[in-house]
Parts: C-alpha cells; structure tokens; sequence
C-alpha cells in the first residue's frame, strides 16, 4: 500500500479547523493504547489524567498557573514561525528572563514598594530579549543557522543559572541548598484572587500578549510584513521589507516574552531562582503553537491543552504509579498528530493498493528507463 | 605515556557517537532531507539498546536493539515528512521531544541498574603491544564501526552510482524525479539509514561510553552532530576531524574539572555548546562555500506529481 497526496486547488477551511481536533482525538486513541500497554485501564487513567486534574476551583487556578508560561512563549514562536525563522532557544531566553528579572530581588533586597515588580518583569524581558538577540546576530552577521545555535545556548544558559545559584547568588542562609533568597513580598507577583487558588497575574500576561499579537498579525502593517516574509522572501524584499531586520524583531519579540514567562514563573510560582526553574516550557511551547496553528487566539486555547497534560502527568503518576514522563510522550504525540492533520489542509490523501497502480506504473516506468540510461 | 594514551582513548570513546550520529544524518542531508530528531532517536537508541542488553545480559544484543530501535523510530519521521509532506523542521524537533518523553518514561525502571559493557577488542599478543596495540588494537567495537562507517559512506556517496543519484536528489529533487529517480524511496532509506546510525551512536553511550540508563544522556550530543554536518560541509572525512575535535573539547572539559581548573565547573561543561557555536559561525561567514556546499534542496518538502 502506497500514500499519495493529491493537491487540493484551494486549502480546505474545514480541515483548517478540524485538524487540531483529529489531532487530539488520535492522540487519545494512541493514548488509550499506551496505557493498555502499560497494564492500566484506559478509560480510568483519562479520568485521572484529563477529568480529575481539573474538577475544582483551585485546580483550575493551577492549569492557569502553567499555561502562562506556555501560551506567553508559544505567542511570540509563533511570530517568528510564521516569517519561517527558527527560534528553538526560547527555554534559555525564559532562563535568563528569570536570571535578569531577580537581579532586583536577590542583590537589591532593600528595595521595595510598588515600583519592583514592574522593574522586574522589564529586566525579564530584557534579559530575554538580550538572549535572544545572539541568534539573531549570528544569523545576520555571519548566516549562522539559528537552529542549533539558539538550541545551544540553551543548555548554556542552564549550566549559568546552576553556577549562579550555586556560587554567587546562593543563599547564605540557606543551609547550602543550591536557591537564592526568597523573594521578599514586594517582589513576588500578586494572586489574582487568593481566595479561590494560586493563580497569578502571568495569566493575564499571556491573554494580554495574545490578543496583541493577534491583533498585530491580523491589523497591523507589521503582521503583514511578518506572513510576506515568511511565505517569500523575494517578494517580501521587492516590497522593500528587510529579512534582516526581520530576525531581529522576531527574535527580539520571542525572546522578551519568553523572558517575562521566566521572571513571571519565578516572582509567582516558585519565589526564588532554583537550578531548575522550568519543566521544558520552552520546549513545550513548540508543540502550543504548532496546535494553536500559530494563531495567537488558538494558541490560548493550545496551552489551556498542553497544561493540562502537565497537570495529567502528575497526576497519574501519583495516582497508579506511572512516570510523569508520560505528559511528555503525550505532548510528542500530539505535535505529531498535529501536523501530520495539517497535511489535509492542502492535500487529499489517497490510499494506494500495490495491484492497482501495476498496470499503470508499468507503463509510466518506461520513460525514467530512458533518463537513466542517458 | 600512558596518561596521553588514555587520554586519546577518552577522545576516541567521547568522538565515536558523535561521528556515528553525524554520519548517518549527513547521508540524511545529502539526500535533500533535514532531520532535526536525531537527539531523539539518539536516546531511544540508548534505551533501547540498554533495556536489551539488561534484560538479556548480552551487550551484542544490546547493540543490534539499539540500530533496530532508532531505524524503527527514524520510520515516523520518514513517513510524516515523506509520504505526508509535513515540515521538516517542526516533524523533526517533535520527533526529538518525543523520543526524549518515551525514553524516560521506558527507562524509569532501568534507572540505577546495573548496565552491561561492550568489552574492548583484545588480539592476544598485539593489543598488549605499548602504544599502538591499545590505541589500534585495543578499543571497543563500536570504534572499528565507526571508522568503517566513515570509509564506506565516503566510497558509496563519491564512488558508487547509487551515491551520485543520492546526492543528485538532495541537489534538486524535482529533477531527480524527472529523470525518473525514485525520490521518495531513496529517501527512506537514507532517513532509516541516519535512524540506525543514531540508533547506533545511542546505544554506544548505554553500552560502552557510561554502561548504564540515566535519564537525558545524550545531554545534547545529537545536536552537536548535527552542526558537525554543517561544519563539516557535508563532507564524511571533514565529520571525522569534527567528531575528534569535539571529542576532544569534549574529554579536555573534564580532565580540567578534575585537575580542580580555579573556573567554575559549569563553564567548563558548556564549553562543547559554546565551541558548536563558534565553529558554527566560522564555517558560515563564508557565505560562498557554504551556498556550494549545502544540498539545495535541503529541508524542502517534495511531493511527485504524477
């Protein structure tokens, strides 16, 4: 049996919306499999995994709490995929958001009041941006793929944190545990309703972000400039865009919001740096804004999904004893479906049987004989 | 003496699974294809070829689980972006985070147990030789491989038949095809073949390099293979010299944190990293060479129209 694709004259607005949903429900089924595989009930461990983590209020307030980050870093890949520059670093660009963002709270702890968070969440962003800046240097400078070297700098920036707060930064006081000081109470990002759940104004952040890139992209002469590029670069230089300047602003973007959903993560959830600060946001987000279909508005509802298989993950494993690797696997799967699923949108796919196509083949193959012979 | 062969032997242990992963993806690029997973299918080569080895007590077993497991995991790859046309790039990278979810979530169990070890080539007489015997007689099978591996890649992209329509494919697929080259098949089994080699250099890490299971252990080394392509121009013996260099970089980081170097130890590990990146940007300034040398239709999806 053979798969051909056949292109359709026009992409398909149905499966344009019903892609991420195959998506998801193959995942599912795939899913099932696995946990059969694993000696478990399937039915049972989606209650577990999807269901229970998100039955009560304070649960949910823990699902915004990690589709912050997610949704936050995914919004701005999105940007950079879409003009088809390839910032696959954001997970150090969070790092050093962080890095930066606690400069304020770990070497300046006397100062506080109103001023400080906001300080912060700007050094966070700074300190992405400035992260993400190398890549993007390199690539225009010197034409440096920016795949592996903003992967690289990646593992970089995750040996720096752990020198940090294992050397300087290192709480004295803290019976030499590898953490910083924890953030003193004007340095720790506010509850949005403390009374319900943990939640913190990160969320808002990213719903923010959303709806501004969205509106960028789909109002602003900068969006346009982005897809132009992105789709062709020639014709995006004869209308006098720069590809150069492009990878700037991607990065630079991308980077600044991958450095506030680290300094947000820090100052809300965690209250102080650690060695590890993040469960691969930066890696995860990928997935987010590839099943968000790189739209922004999508892409909240992608981390919403994509949060709650973190969630899930934990939750099975304390449940039936199962790795927490699993949200991992589900993640992978996902993307996988995802764009496998994306495929319909611009072709039909048909299934070939070998004894069908003979007779044709076999008179097609005689005109390749002639070019290999020549 | 004897520390300078040891430390030559450490180089030619840390080079070896790079030169393996990054000969297999180079015939990958040369076909035209650009797989990003080979972190991914490295680990699932480390899991699987430690779970086999472990469970059946021989490394050989081991081994041959190892190629199995990453051809058999390079196959998604091969089958999303070649029969269903997805992007490279995205199909890629899933496939990395993928393979690094699944081998933890398989390895939970083999963590902390006790691995098996490929044992070294000893010729009676000749590997007792000083010197010469243990660095040329005296290594570990994977070594010989990977060396035969470099040689026979070379003979069969630049010597064979077979080869040129290879690297005719990754210079214009839609000739290639017009000419009647089957370019989907050739592709394939160029990504399978880069799926063993990964497979193979990740069983090398769990079976000779730390013989056993620790999550992440191939701690970025599918990705360095991957810029050794690049810095290698695409061409097996300039991987060769990279895989040594890095290799080297590799083992001279550690000696350093043992010989207790006054910088701090985390500098010192992310000298691999950044040494990817400056060999990376000093092969790329020359944007001439490196415009000649890449496969142009590298990363670019094909569908034949019939």
């Amino acid at each position: 049996m053979r798969i051909e694709l056949v292109k359709r004259p026009q992409r398909s607005a149905l499966f344009s919306m019903l892609s991420p949903f195959i998506a998801f429900a193959l995942t599912i089924i795939a899913g099932a499999i696995m946990f059969a595989l694993l000696g478990v009930n399937p039915l049972s461990a989606f209650e577990i995994y999807f269901v229970e983590p998100i039955s009560q209020v304070w649960q949910l307030h823990e699902l915004a709490i990690k589709a912050a980050p997610l949704i936050l870093i995914a919004v701005g890949l999105s940007v950079c995929y879409k003009a088809n520059i390839w910032n696959i670093g954001a997970e150090g660009q969070f790092i050093f958001g962080a890095i930066f963002g606690s400069i304020m709270p770990v070497l300046f702890p006397q100062f506080e009041g109103p001023l400080v968070i906001p300080l912060m969440l700007l050094l966070g962003m700074v300190g992405g941006a400035f992260y993400a800046s190398i890549p993007a240097l390199l690539k225009t400078r010197f034409s440096t793929n920016e795949i592996l070297t903003s992967l690289m700098l990646v593992y970089v920036a995750q040996l720096f944190l752990d020198w940090l707060v294992r050397g300087p930064w290192r709480d004295p006081q803290g019976h030499g545990f590898p953490q910083t000081i924890q953030f003193g109470d004007s340095a720790v990002l506010p509850e949005l309703m403390p009374d319900a759940g943990r939640a913190n104004w990160g969320f808002v952040f990213a719903l923010v972000a959303a709806v501004a890139i969205w509106l960028m992209m789909s109002r602003m002469l900068k969006g346009f400039e982005v897809r132009v590029l992105g789709s062709s670069p020639r014709a995006g230089r004869f209308a006098g865009f720069g590809f150069n300047k492009m990878v700037f602003f991607a990065f630079l973007l991308s980077g600044a919001l991958a450095g506030l959903a680290g300094i947000s993560e820090v100052s809300g959830a965690i209250g102080q740096l650690q060695p590890v600060i993040s469960p691969g946001y930066g890696f995860t987000a990928i997935i987010v804004a590839f099943l968000g279909r790189l739209n922004p508005l999508g892409i909240v509802a992608a981390g919403l999904v994509l949060a709650l298989t973190y969630l899930g993950g934990e939750a099975v494993q304390s449940a039936l004893g199962i790795s927490d690797k699993v949200a991992r696997v589900f993640q992978g799967m996902l993307l996988f479906f995802v764009l496998g699923c994306d495929t319909l949108i611009h072709y039909r796919i048909r299934l070939i049987g070998m004894a069908l196509t003979k007779p044709k083949g076999a008179a097609l193959e005689a005109a390749p004989k002639l070019g290999e012979a020549r | 003496m004897d520390i300078t062969v040891n430390i030559l032997l450490t180089i030619a242990t840390a080079a070896t699974p790079l030169l393996i992963a990054a000969i297999g993806e180079l015939v990958v690029e040369r076909s035209g294809v650009l797989n990003l997973g080979v972190e991914g299918m490295m680990i699932m080569g480390a899991v699987g070829g430690f779970g086999a080895g472990y469970l059946t007590g021989s490394p050989w077993i081991g081994l041959l689980a190892a190629i199995i497991v990453g051809a058999l995991f390079s196959l998604l790859f091969a089958v999303m972006t070649l029969s269903l046309a997805t992007n490279q790039v995205a199909t890629g990278l899933s496939l990395t985070l993928l393979g690094l979810g699944l081998s933890g979530m398989i390895g939970t169990s083999f963590v902390g147990q006790p691995g098996v070890r490929l044992p070294n080539l000893d010729i009676p007489g000749i590997s007792s030789i000083p010197i010469v015997g243990k660095l040329v007689f005296g290594q570990d099978p994977v070594f010989y491989i990977s060396i035969a591996l470099t040689a026979a890649v070379m003979w069969f992209l630049f010597r064979t038949r077979t080869g040129l329509t290879l690297r005719s494919i990754g210079d214009s697929h839609t000739s290639a095809h017009a000419l009647g080259i089957k370019v989907i098949r050739y592709r394939y089994l160029a990504v399978i073949f880069g799926g063993a080699c990964a497979g193979l250099a990740g069983g090398h890490l769990s079976l000779v390099y730390t013989p056993q299971w620790v999550e992440n252990m191939s701690a970025g080394r599918g990705w360095i293979a991957l810029a050794l392509v690049v810095f290698a121009s695409w061409r097996p013996w300039r991987v060769l010299a990279g895989a040594y260099i890095f290799g080297a970089v590799w083992i001279g980081q550690l000696h350093a944190q043992a010989f207790g170097i006054p910088v701090p130890s985390q500098f010192l590990s992310s000298l691999p990293y950044l040494a990817t990146i400056m060999v990376l940007v000093l092969i790329s300034r020359n944007k001439r060479l490196t415009m000649m040398n890449t496969p142009a239709s590298l990363g670019q999806p094909f569908v034949p129209d019939r």
